[in-house]
Protein backbone atom coordinates (compact mmCIF):
# COMPACT_ATOMS: atom_id res chain seq x y z
CA UNK A 1 0.00 0.00 0.00
CA UNK A 2 2.69 2.41 1.19
CA UNK A 3 4.72 1.48 -2.07
CA UNK A 4 1.74 2.08 -4.19
CA UNK A 5 2.26 5.57 -2.34
CA UNK A 6 4.94 6.82 -3.73
CA UNK A 7 4.27 5.12 -7.24
CA UNK A 8 1.40 8.32 -7.26
CA UNK A 9 3.58 10.61 -8.61
CA UNK A 10 4.77 8.41 -11.53
CA UNK A 11 1.13 7.77 -12.39
CA UNK A 12 0.77 11.75 -12.30
CA UNK A 13 3.18 11.84 -14.73
CA UNK A 14 2.41 9.61 -17.09
CA UNK A 15 -0.92 10.47 -17.18
CA UNK A 16 0.14 14.29 -17.77
CA UNK A 17 2.26 12.80 -20.76
CA UNK A 18 -0.26 10.84 -21.86
CA UNK A 19 -2.53 13.49 -22.49
CA UNK A 20 -0.04 16.00 -24.16
CA UNK A 21 0.90 13.21 -26.57
CA UNK A 22 -3.08 13.26 -27.27
CA UNK A 23 -2.98 16.91 -27.71
CA UNK A 24 0.29 16.60 -29.96
CA UNK A 25 -1.56 13.89 -32.65
CA UNK A 26 -1.67 15.34 -35.90
CA UNK A 27 -5.12 15.06 -36.55
CA UNK A 28 -6.15 17.19 -33.52
CA UNK A 29 -6.15 20.93 -34.44
CA UNK A 30 -7.10 23.23 -32.04
CA UNK A 31 -7.73 26.00 -33.78
CA UNK A 32 -11.02 24.05 -35.07
CA UNK A 33 -13.92 24.98 -33.16
CA UNK A 34 -17.03 22.54 -32.33
CA UNK A 35 -19.97 24.30 -33.50
CA UNK A 36 -22.72 25.44 -31.33
CA UNK A 37 -25.34 24.72 -33.83
CA UNK A 38 -24.45 20.91 -34.16
CA UNK A 39 -28.32 18.91 -33.95
CA UNK A 40 -30.08 21.73 -33.75
CA UNK A 41 -32.60 23.44 -36.78
CA UNK A 42 -30.81 25.57 -39.09
CA UNK A 43 -30.94 29.27 -39.20
CA UNK A 44 -33.74 29.87 -41.55
CA UNK A 45 -32.60 31.97 -44.65
CA UNK A 46 -34.20 32.91 -47.94
CA UNK A 47 -30.81 34.01 -49.85
CA UNK A 48 -31.08 35.60 -53.69
CA UNK A 49 -29.96 33.08 -56.67
CA UNK A 50 -26.58 33.93 -58.07
CA UNK A 51 -27.77 32.59 -61.44
CA UNK A 52 -31.34 33.22 -61.68
CA UNK A 53 -34.20 29.98 -60.84
CA UNK A 54 -35.57 30.65 -57.56
CA UNK A 55 -34.16 31.89 -54.27
CA UNK A 56 -32.20 29.47 -52.11
CA UNK A 57 -33.70 28.66 -48.70
CA UNK A 58 -34.22 26.25 -46.38
CA UNK A 59 -37.62 25.46 -46.59
CA UNK A 60 -36.42 24.33 -49.79
CA UNK A 61 -33.83 21.88 -48.86
CA UNK A 62 -36.17 20.21 -46.60
CA UNK A 63 -36.73 16.37 -47.66
CA UNK A 64 -33.38 15.76 -48.27
CA UNK A 65 -29.81 15.50 -46.65
CA UNK A 66 -28.18 18.39 -48.04
CA UNK A 67 -24.77 19.90 -48.04
CA UNK A 68 -24.75 23.39 -47.42
CA UNK A 69 -21.15 24.59 -48.23
CA UNK A 70 -19.71 28.57 -47.86
CA UNK A 71 -17.58 29.62 -50.26
CA UNK A 72 -16.51 33.07 -51.72
CA UNK A 73 -14.46 33.83 -54.94
CA UNK A 74 -11.54 35.96 -52.41
CA UNK A 75 -11.47 32.72 -50.22
CA UNK A 76 -8.04 30.81 -51.45
CA UNK A 77 -8.62 27.70 -49.15
CA UNK A 78 -12.16 27.33 -51.67
CA UNK A 79 -10.30 26.53 -54.48
CA UNK A 80 -8.27 23.65 -52.75
CA UNK A 81 -11.41 22.60 -51.80
CA UNK A 82 -13.16 22.62 -55.38
CA UNK A 83 -12.15 19.52 -56.79
CA UNK A 84 -13.42 17.67 -53.58
CA UNK A 85 -16.66 19.25 -54.26
CA UNK A 86 -16.89 18.31 -57.71
CA UNK A 87 -15.75 14.65 -57.15
CA UNK A 88 -18.92 14.23 -54.83
CA UNK A 89 -21.12 16.00 -56.64
CA UNK A 90 -20.01 13.97 -59.88
CA UNK A 91 -19.21 10.36 -58.15
CA UNK A 92 -21.30 10.47 -55.33
CA UNK A 93 -24.37 12.84 -56.15
CA UNK A 94 -24.47 14.61 -53.32
CA UNK A 95 -27.02 17.63 -53.22
CA UNK A 96 -24.27 20.61 -52.58
CA UNK A 97 -25.80 24.09 -52.26
CA UNK A 98 -23.85 27.02 -52.00
CA UNK A 99 -23.77 30.17 -50.17
CA UNK A 100 -21.86 32.98 -51.50
CA UNK A 101 -20.42 34.94 -48.42
CA UNK A 102 -19.35 38.22 -48.44
CA UNK A 103 -18.49 38.23 -52.23
CA UNK A 104 -19.29 40.29 -54.95
CA UNK A 105 -21.70 38.16 -57.95
CA UNK A 106 -20.15 38.79 -61.00
CA UNK A 107 -17.07 37.69 -59.25
CA UNK A 108 -18.40 34.73 -57.85
CA UNK A 109 -19.94 33.85 -61.23
CA UNK A 110 -16.46 33.85 -62.92
CA UNK A 111 -15.09 31.67 -60.79
CA UNK A 112 -17.46 28.99 -61.28
CA UNK A 113 -17.35 29.48 -64.94
CA UNK A 114 -13.56 28.85 -64.64
CA UNK A 115 -13.45 25.95 -62.41
CA UNK A 116 -16.60 24.96 -63.10
CA UNK A 117 -19.92 24.86 -60.68
CA UNK A 118 -20.91 21.76 -58.49
CA UNK A 119 -23.32 23.49 -57.09
CA UNK A 120 -27.27 22.83 -57.64
CA UNK A 121 -28.33 26.17 -56.72
CA UNK A 122 -26.28 29.44 -54.87
CA UNK A 123 -27.60 31.74 -52.80
CA UNK A 124 -26.00 34.88 -52.23
CA UNK A 125 -25.12 36.67 -48.82
CA UNK A 126 -23.25 39.54 -49.54
CA UNK A 127 -23.53 41.01 -46.04
CA UNK A 128 -22.30 37.42 -44.32
CA UNK A 129 -25.75 37.88 -42.38
CA UNK A 130 -26.41 33.81 -43.28
CA UNK A 131 -22.90 33.35 -41.84
CA UNK A 132 -23.06 34.89 -38.38
CA UNK A 133 -26.90 32.58 -38.22
CA UNK A 134 -24.93 29.75 -38.83
CA UNK A 135 -21.88 30.18 -36.93
CA UNK A 136 -19.60 30.78 -39.52
CA UNK A 137 -16.28 31.95 -38.94
CA UNK A 138 -14.07 31.21 -41.76
CA UNK A 139 -15.10 30.33 -45.32
CA UNK A 140 -14.60 27.56 -46.54
CA UNK A 141 -17.02 25.69 -44.12
CA UNK A 142 -19.51 22.77 -44.92
CA UNK A 143 -22.31 21.78 -43.51
CA UNK A 144 -24.68 18.50 -43.25
CA UNK A 145 -28.20 19.32 -43.09
CA UNK A 146 -30.21 16.30 -42.30
CA UNK A 147 -33.96 15.75 -44.01
CA UNK A 148 -36.37 17.83 -41.20
CA UNK A 149 -33.31 20.66 -41.20
CA UNK A 150 -31.25 20.03 -38.77
CA UNK A 151 -27.70 20.81 -38.34
CA UNK A 152 -25.77 17.25 -38.47
CA UNK A 153 -22.10 18.38 -38.74
CA UNK A 154 -19.94 21.09 -39.63
CA UNK A 155 -16.88 20.72 -41.60
CA UNK A 156 -14.31 24.12 -41.20
CA UNK A 157 -11.97 24.84 -43.67
CA UNK A 158 -11.44 23.04 -46.72
CA UNK A 159 -12.97 19.69 -47.15
CA UNK A 160 -10.02 16.85 -47.74
CA UNK A 161 -10.57 13.41 -49.46
CA UNK A 162 -9.71 11.60 -45.86
CA UNK A 163 -12.61 13.99 -44.29
CA UNK A 164 -14.55 12.66 -47.06
CA UNK A 165 -14.01 9.01 -46.78
CA UNK A 166 -13.82 8.87 -43.08
CA UNK A 167 -16.60 11.10 -42.15
CA UNK A 168 -18.90 13.10 -44.86
CA UNK A 169 -19.98 9.68 -46.36
CA UNK A 170 -20.09 7.64 -44.02
CA UNK A 171 -22.50 9.98 -42.18
CA UNK A 172 -24.71 10.80 -45.36
CA UNK A 173 -25.11 7.11 -45.94
CA UNK A 174 -26.46 7.02 -42.54
CA UNK A 175 -28.62 9.95 -42.36
CA UNK A 176 -29.92 8.41 -46.17
CA UNK A 177 -31.06 5.21 -44.74
CA UNK A 178 -34.55 4.66 -44.46
CA UNK B 1 15.16 62.92 -20.82
CA UNK B 2 11.72 64.42 -21.29
CA UNK B 3 11.25 63.17 -24.64
CA UNK B 4 11.48 59.61 -22.97
CA UNK B 5 9.16 60.79 -20.33
CA UNK B 6 6.37 61.93 -22.73
CA UNK B 7 7.07 58.84 -24.81
CA UNK B 8 6.54 56.82 -21.58
CA UNK B 9 3.63 58.47 -20.33
CA UNK B 10 1.58 58.42 -23.55
CA UNK B 11 2.29 54.46 -23.88
CA UNK B 12 1.73 53.45 -20.26
CA UNK B 13 -1.77 55.40 -19.64
CA UNK B 14 -3.28 54.27 -23.17
CA UNK B 15 -5.44 51.39 -22.87
CA UNK B 16 -5.51 48.30 -25.17
CA UNK B 17 -6.34 49.70 -28.45
CA UNK B 18 -9.84 49.52 -29.98
CA UNK B 19 -11.21 48.71 -33.05
CA UNK B 20 -13.96 49.99 -33.03
CA UNK B 21 -14.72 52.50 -35.98
CA UNK B 22 -16.32 55.62 -35.53
CA UNK B 23 -19.17 54.23 -37.64
CA UNK B 24 -20.12 51.27 -35.61
CA UNK B 25 -20.55 53.34 -32.64
CA UNK B 26 -24.30 54.02 -31.26
CA UNK B 27 -25.41 57.54 -31.11
CA UNK B 28 -26.44 56.46 -27.74
CA UNK B 29 -23.29 56.86 -25.59
CA UNK B 30 -24.86 54.96 -22.63
CA UNK B 31 -25.43 51.86 -25.36
CA UNK B 32 -22.37 52.13 -26.66
CA UNK B 33 -20.78 51.80 -23.43
CA UNK B 34 -22.98 48.50 -22.70
CA UNK B 35 -21.83 47.32 -26.08
CA UNK B 36 -18.50 47.68 -25.61
CA UNK B 37 -18.76 46.26 -21.95
CA UNK B 38 -20.10 42.96 -23.33
CA UNK B 39 -17.89 43.02 -26.15
CA UNK B 40 -14.77 42.85 -23.97
CA UNK B 41 -15.60 39.73 -23.27
CA UNK B 42 -16.24 37.81 -26.51
CA UNK B 43 -14.02 36.55 -28.21
CA UNK B 44 -13.16 36.92 -31.85
CA UNK B 45 -13.14 33.53 -33.41
CA UNK B 46 -10.20 34.49 -36.16
CA UNK B 47 -7.65 35.57 -33.56
CA UNK B 48 -8.77 33.81 -30.76
CA UNK B 49 -7.10 35.76 -27.87
CA UNK B 50 -8.40 38.90 -28.52
CA UNK B 51 -11.89 40.43 -27.94
CA UNK B 52 -13.86 41.81 -30.88
CA UNK B 53 -13.61 44.80 -29.82
CA UNK B 54 -9.44 44.46 -29.83
CA UNK B 55 -9.95 42.96 -33.47
CA UNK B 56 -9.29 44.26 -37.09
CA UNK B 57 -10.68 41.06 -38.02
CA UNK B 58 -13.63 41.21 -40.56
CA UNK B 59 -15.62 38.79 -38.40
CA UNK B 60 -14.75 40.88 -35.28
CA UNK B 61 -16.76 43.61 -37.19
CA UNK B 62 -19.61 41.41 -38.02
CA UNK B 63 -20.20 40.62 -34.52
CA UNK B 64 -19.39 43.95 -32.97
CA UNK B 65 -22.84 44.96 -35.38
CA UNK B 66 -24.81 42.59 -34.80
CA UNK B 67 -24.48 43.26 -31.25
CA UNK B 68 -25.06 46.60 -31.19
CA UNK B 69 -27.85 46.15 -33.39
CA UNK B 70 -29.35 43.45 -30.91
CA UNK B 71 -29.02 46.18 -27.96
CA UNK B 72 -30.66 48.70 -30.08
CA UNK B 73 -33.66 46.24 -30.72
CA UNK B 74 -34.19 46.25 -26.71
CA UNK B 75 -31.74 43.09 -25.90
CA UNK B 76 -30.67 42.95 -22.53
CA UNK B 77 -27.09 42.03 -21.90
CA UNK B 78 -27.60 38.86 -21.12
CA UNK B 79 -29.79 38.20 -24.26
CA UNK B 80 -27.27 39.54 -26.45
CA UNK B 81 -24.65 37.56 -25.10
CA UNK B 82 -27.36 34.34 -25.56
CA UNK B 83 -28.24 35.25 -29.12
CA UNK B 84 -24.06 35.44 -30.00
CA UNK B 85 -23.36 32.00 -27.98
CA UNK B 86 -25.97 30.52 -29.42
CA UNK B 87 -24.88 30.95 -32.63
CA UNK B 88 -21.09 30.26 -31.69
CA UNK B 89 -20.90 28.50 -28.56
CA UNK B 90 -19.28 29.02 -25.28
CA UNK B 91 -16.16 29.27 -26.74
CA UNK B 92 -16.68 33.23 -27.41
CA UNK B 93 -17.02 33.53 -24.11
CA UNK B 94 -13.38 34.73 -22.57
CA UNK B 95 -14.99 33.90 -19.38
CA UNK B 96 -16.12 31.18 -19.10
CA UNK B 97 -19.47 30.42 -17.10
CA UNK B 98 -18.99 28.03 -13.50
CA UNK B 99 -21.31 24.64 -14.59
CA UNK B 100 -20.01 21.17 -14.36
CA UNK B 101 -17.73 21.62 -17.51
CA UNK B 102 -15.75 24.05 -15.91
CA UNK B 103 -15.50 23.37 -12.36
CA UNK B 104 -11.90 21.69 -12.87
CA UNK B 105 -10.83 25.01 -14.07
CA UNK B 106 -12.72 27.31 -11.65
CA UNK B 107 -11.96 24.94 -9.03
CA UNK B 108 -8.77 22.98 -9.88
CA UNK B 109 -6.33 25.11 -8.79
CA UNK B 110 -7.82 25.84 -5.57
CA UNK B 111 -7.85 21.79 -4.79
CA UNK B 112 -4.56 21.43 -5.94
CA UNK B 113 -3.97 24.42 -3.33
CA UNK B 114 -5.59 22.67 -0.50
CA UNK B 115 -4.19 19.29 -1.52
CA UNK B 116 -0.60 20.31 -1.95
CA UNK B 117 -0.71 22.42 1.64
CA UNK B 118 -2.88 19.21 3.59
CA UNK B 119 0.82 17.05 2.41
CA UNK B 120 2.82 19.79 3.40
CA UNK B 121 1.38 19.96 7.06
CA UNK B 122 1.15 16.14 7.15
CA UNK B 123 4.65 15.85 6.22
CA UNK B 124 5.89 18.68 8.55
CA UNK B 125 4.26 17.48 11.25
CA UNK B 126 5.39 13.73 10.99
CA UNK B 127 8.82 14.95 10.14
CA UNK B 128 8.77 16.51 14.08
CA UNK B 129 7.33 13.30 15.48
CA UNK B 130 10.58 11.12 13.89
CA UNK B 131 12.87 14.07 15.15
CA UNK B 132 11.68 13.72 18.33
CA UNK B 133 11.65 10.35 18.44
CA UNK B 134 14.86 9.77 16.98
CA UNK B 135 17.06 12.73 18.74
CA UNK B 136 19.89 11.58 20.77
CA UNK B 137 19.10 11.44 24.48
CA UNK B 138 21.31 14.65 26.32
CA UNK B 139 24.85 13.96 27.49
CA UNK B 140 25.45 12.31 30.57
CA UNK B 141 27.53 14.50 33.30
CA UNK B 142 30.74 12.49 32.79
CA UNK B 143 30.38 12.78 29.44
CA UNK B 144 29.73 16.26 29.86
CA UNK B 145 33.11 16.24 31.77
CA UNK B 146 35.06 14.42 29.10
CA UNK B 147 33.83 16.63 26.48
CA UNK B 148 34.71 20.05 28.23
CA UNK B 149 38.29 18.17 28.87
CA UNK B 150 38.83 17.78 25.19
CA UNK B 151 37.72 21.36 24.19
CA UNK B 152 40.10 22.73 27.29
CA UNK B 153 42.75 20.47 25.32
CA UNK B 154 42.65 21.33 22.31
CA UNK B 155 42.37 25.01 23.28
CA UNK B 156 45.84 24.94 24.84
Amino acid sequence: MRKLFYLLPLLAFMALVGWFALALRPSYNPQILPSAMINKPAPSFDLAPLNGGGNLSLAGLKGQVALVNFFASWCVPCREEHPILMHLVEQEHVPLYGIDYKDRPEDARRILAQLGDPYRLVGMDPDGVTGLDFGVYGVPETYVIDKTGTIRKRFVGPLTAEALRNELLPLLKLLNAP
Amino acid sequence: MKGILAVLTVVLLSSAASAVTPQEKLADPALEARAESIGENLRCLVCQNESIEESNADLAHDIRVLLRQRLVAGDTNAQAIQYIVNRYGQFVLLRPPVEPATYVLWYGPGILLVVAALSTLIWLRRRARTDLATAPSPLTEAEQQRLDHLLRETES
